[in-house]
């Protein structure tokens, strides 16, 4: 998107982040950090059952509590919500059903945390159980009671059929056809900084919420509807977050019952999630069954794939439906598949809901992709390496489901990962016990369609210049550990030849800064970066016109660098940045200018066409080296070497850590995370604890052997694609491999636990089948597929229309239904 | 809830306060809530993550843990008492440099549970820097980068003239 004239020089250098100071002081202020005068503590009164109907609660005792401020229940805050309009299923207390152990039912604010937490024992609820639904093939089974009435079918939330060429002939034609079951187990963000949030209500009006949220914009709309204020009464200040990985993504109950308090009583009221409650927020991974079925002929060449999934998506919409898309969308950018169908379902269960979890809906096809490519390559007797490199994905195409692939580096990063780890040696070749594993992944940066269908920009920057020689970018975009703010400092000052530390940076405030969408999907370095780099630009060109007048020179030979603006030819001629913006002004005006960013239009024009396009997509490659303990099952992790695409890398030093930390964070799921319920003990979370909720120590943690592969992308910024979430996708069916090259099991579901590895062997010791995984992928109704011609059976990306009175579903909108819709 | 302050006296960061509060209050809540000391952080109160560790007497203890009460006539050190002066301690300029502070949540905990291992171990292997920080979790770097910037605050601390390795900023 950016020209690029002149050599960079800011950009792809390692920059100390714009708040690195304040955090290595402990200076940041996170949500909980904050305090008013007069402040209020509430807390939140939880359901104990996983599904019931609310009779009469009785709040009078905990009112009559001495420091006790206001109570509110379900009535006080009627309007529901959700973060995607065709599922608004939440209320901030539950109004008549609670649908999980964990769903919030009555609030308090006290003028101490400690009575809050008194009160809360105080209220009496009348609870009349109903049967819980407690995994997604129980609720395959069990179509009554409907958690939600609004579902698909039965307590089948989303039912999903897309067909992109006949897969049937594609089978026909291929000399090895497989099918496989794998399961991926749920698991959660686990921010290290529990949710938070204070508001403030003035008497005037107007009501301000800081909150650890990664999308300000959209619980600025979430209050604005169930708490029925005009937008423009609304401030929202997302605070750094203490982490996020998606987790504080959604609108919460919790942002709306203290702003709901704070109205009440007229007092600001804070919030601070206890480490128990954060795991009943969740929106984490969705636990999800898969069956796979691919056809492929002797040479490797891929001939089709038929793809089912089947999410748990807990007791609410969340992202689900964009989730349970996401499962099926990006099978198709890696590999050249000529022929693919996905079906997917969500279910509705009384667990806490999931939703974006790092990877969103795409690590857990990515895993049975991966592992199953690994068992096809070994039938064909091919290196696992050689068959991915042979059939990628072309840049600067369309795949089956239409996606458009810009460029595309995943030939480069298997190439560093093979010859960094001395694969070829080691590959089938290692003692027994050890073993190397092959994956390879792709991300979206950035989707293509905003939550709420719009024709907006995704991301929009004001920008002014100060007559000092200072630079303020105002973004809505949120830092949540990432280093967003950062990048627009950087971008600004290599297109204003400024440096780092001449520019102020505001984010994620409704008040001051232009609407970004948020912090979710891998899109702020692309979207807000090229939405920054479009004003300055803009600013620079106004300077540059009177820099231009002053130098008495032609205008194309301005030039802008080390705080100076001057005669590109001859760069003795020239004038201090400031100087030049004090002309600028003088003739001008007030310099400021404004950018923003809007992706393509989609190439795919069917119904769920809107999830899965993206202005680019990175890549990753990924070697595991595992130690397997035959005697205990114990696996471990020395070692994992990762290639990603990013693109162009702007701030290298946060581009490492980004890598670094997707693959502890898809360490921990290959080994040990997970949401584990008693499903017959109520559907109680068994470990709610960051004791007992197991995630990799220094202890566990990897060696990580980092390439960073450039192929700059004309959608990025300097070429930037995203490095947050894509190199976690490959590390968990590495990990897999690697257990198999090391002891001939294959754990075909994550996590690889020792118990898991230990009953494989067993089996295998037996003479069974040496696999330990899933047996069997339950029936389900699905809808009447959606047949869509891929780009080279014709066609221009819509569906074919149905025969009269077959097929349900289909719209003649081209939108995706993760748009405007139902309720 | 009615209960009487206690009032005590400590060395916090080098220099003497007097504080009174609650006396079921723990040292992390009366840093906090009574001396404004946000910096300590928590993420779970029940001693599981090592999130809210401060340095007591030297040692690292987690603050969710210790009673207030008990820090009378102790020296408590704080993220805050790092930077004497207005000038980042090594272990902070270092982790700013390779980026050690992501999210910068855990991060006051790891600064000083590193400075003790570094006040008792000037050059510690990375498997000792492993154990000491262990009972901390960080869940956005996956630890490489805080590894790197002990040990290079520890060379620098020891008076050798060290720069980041150019392939933990870059990639190999």
């Amino acid at each position: 998107m950016a020209t690029d004239r002149r050599p960079l020089r800011l950009v792809g250098k390692a920059h100390r982040k714009v708040d690195a100071a304040a955090k290595v002081t402990g200076a940041t202020k996170f949500a909980d950090d904050l305090a008013l005068p007069r402040m209020l503590y509430a807390r939140l009164l939880r359901s104990p059952h996983p599904h019931a109907r609310l009779g009469r609660i009785d709040t009078a005792p905990a009112r009559a509590l001495p420091g006790v401020q206001a109570v509110l229940t379900g009535q006080d805050l009627p309007i529901p919500f959700g973060i995607l309009p065709v599922s608004q299923d939440e209320h901030a207390l539950a109004l008549d059903t609670a649908r999980f152990v964990g769903d919030p039912v009555a609030a308090v604010a006290a003028v101490s945390e400690d009575i809050a937490t008194a009160a809360l024992d105080l209220i009496a609820v009348d609870y009349q159980p109903l049967r819980a639904v407690t995994d997604a093939v129980d609720a395959v089974r069990h179509p009554e009671p409907q958690i939600h009435p609004y579902a698909d079918s039965g307590n089948l939330h989303k039912l999903i059929d897309l067909e992109f060429g006949d897969v049937e002939a594609g089978f026909a034609a291929a000399d090895v056809v497989r099918e496989d079951l794998m399961f991926f187990e749920g698991s959660t963000h686990l921010p290290m900084e529990q949710h938070a949030a204070l508001a403030d209500w003035s008497p005037d009006g107007k009501l301000t919420l800081w909150t650890s949220t990664q999308t300000p914009h959209y619980v600025h709309r979430a209050l604005a509807q169930v708490l029925e204020l005009a937008p423009a009464q609304i401030r929202v200040i997302a605070t750094p977050n203490g982490g996020g990985f998606g987790g504080k993504s959604d609108p919460f109950s919790h942002e709306l019952v203290v702003a709901k308090l704070a109205m009440v009583t007229g007092r600001p009221v804070k919030i601070t999630l206890t480490r128990e409650e954060v795991f009943y927020c969740h929106r984490g991974r969705h636990p999800t069954l898969m069956w796979v079925k691919t056809g492929v002929k002797q040479d490797g060449t891929l001939t089709g794939m038929h793809f089912k999934s089947l999410l748990d998506g807990g007791a609410y919409g969340s992202y689900g439906v964009a989730s349970t898309y996401y499962t099926g969308a990006l099978q198709t950018v890696t590999y050249h598949l000529p022929r693919y169908r996905f079906q997917g379902a969500r279910a509705f269960t009384n667990k806490p809901p999931c939703g974006p979890k790092r990877g969103h809906g795409t690590p857990q096809p990515r895993f049975a992709l991966e592992v199953q490519l690994d068992k096809l390559a070994e039938q064909l007797g091919r290196d696992p390496a050689e068959l991915r490199l042979q059939q990628l994905v072309p840049p600067h195409s369309l795949t089956a489901n239409w996606l458009k692939i810009g460029t595309m580096g995943l030939g480069p990063c298997i190439a560093k990962v093979v010859a960094g780890s001395g694969w070829k040696a080691k590959f089938r070749k290692l003692p027994y016990g050890q073993g190397v594993g092959l994956a390879c992944s792709s991300y979206i940066t950035g989707a293509g369609l905003p939550v709420y269908w719009n024709a907006m920009p995704h991301s929009g920057v004001q920008l002014k210049c100060d007559r000092g020689g200072g630079v303020t970018v105002f973004c809505g975009s949120t830092e949540i550990g990432q280093g967003s703010d950062s990048i627009l400092a950087v971008l600004v000052a290599e297109v204003l030849g400024l440096e780092v530390r001449d520019i102020a940076v505001v984010t994620g405030d409704t008040d001051l800064t232009p609407v970004d969408l948020g912090s979710y999907s891998s899109r702020v370095t692309l979207m807000s970066g090229n939405a920054a780099i479009q004003a300055a630009e803009r600013v620079r060109d106004i300077i540059a016109l009177h820099a231009a007048r002053h130098l008495g020179i032609p205008l194309e030979r301005v030039a802008f660098a080390d705080r100076r603006v001057y005669d590109g030819e001859r760069p003795e001629q020239g004038l201090p940045f400031a100087e030049a913006v004090r002309l600028a002004e003088a003739v001008h005006g007030t310099l400021g200018t404004v950018g923003s960013y809007t992706p393509a239009p989609a190439a795919g024009k069917y119904r769920g066409a809107g999830v899965g396009p993206s202005p680019a997509y990175s890549y990753s490659a990924a070697v595991a080296e595992v130690a397997v303990d035959p005697a205990t099952g114990v696996v471990q992790v020395p070692r994992i070497w990762i290639a990603h695409d990013v693109g162009r890398s702007i701030n290298a030093a946060a581009v490492m850590g980004q890598i670094e930390g997707s693959v502890y964070m898809g360490l921990g799921e290959a080994l040990m995370e997970e949401m584990a319920y008693r499903s017959n003990r109520n559907v109680v979370h068994k470990i709610p604890s960051l004791l007992e909720y197991k995630s990799p120590t220094t202890l566990e943690m990897c060696d990580v052997i980092t390439y960073v592969v450039e192929d700059p992308d004309p959608n990025g910024p300097f070429g930037a694609k995203e490095c947050g979430q894509g190199p976690l996708l490959p590390v968990m069916p590495a990990v897999a491999n690697a257990v198999y090259d090391a002891v001939g099991v294959r754990i075909d579901e994550v996590p690889i636990t020792p118990e898991k590895v230990f009953k494989a062997l067993r089996r295998k010791a037996k003479g069974e089948e040496p696999r330990y995984g899933p047996t069997s992928f339950p029936d389900i109704p699905w809808p009447a597929p959606t047949r869509v011609p891929p780009p080279w059976d014709g066609g221009d990306g819509t569906a074919i229309a149905p025969a009269a009175g077959t097929a349900r579903g289909r719209r003649s909108a081209a939108r995706p239904d993760v748009v405007p819709g139902r309720p | 809830m009615a209960t009487a302050k206690a009032h005590i006296a400590f060395e916090l960061n080098g220099e003497s306060v007097e504080v009174a509060f609650a006396p079921h209050k723990t040292l992390l809540e009366v840093l906090r809530e009574d001396l404004g000391l946000t910096g300590t952080k928590h993420g779970c109160e029940l001693g599981e993550c090592g999130t809210c560790t401060v340095l007591l007497d030297g040692t690292p203890v987690l603050s969710c843990l210790v009673l207030g009460l008990a820090c009378a006539a102790h020296q408590v050190k704080t993220v805050e008492g790092m930077a004497p002066g207005g000038t980042l301690h090594p272990l902070q300029a270092a982790f700013a440099d390779f980026g050690a502070a992501q999210c910068g949540y855990c991060t006051p905990a790891f600064l000083l549970t590193a400075e003790a291992l570094l006040a008792t171990n000037p050059r510690p292997t990375r498997d000792e820097i492993k154990q000491a920080l262990a009972g901390n979790l960080c869940r956005c770097t996956g630890y490489i980068k805080i590894y790197e910037a002990v040990e290079l605050a520890a060379a620098r601390l020891r008076g050798e003239a060290a720069t980041p390795r150019v392939e933990a900023l870059y990639g190999h």
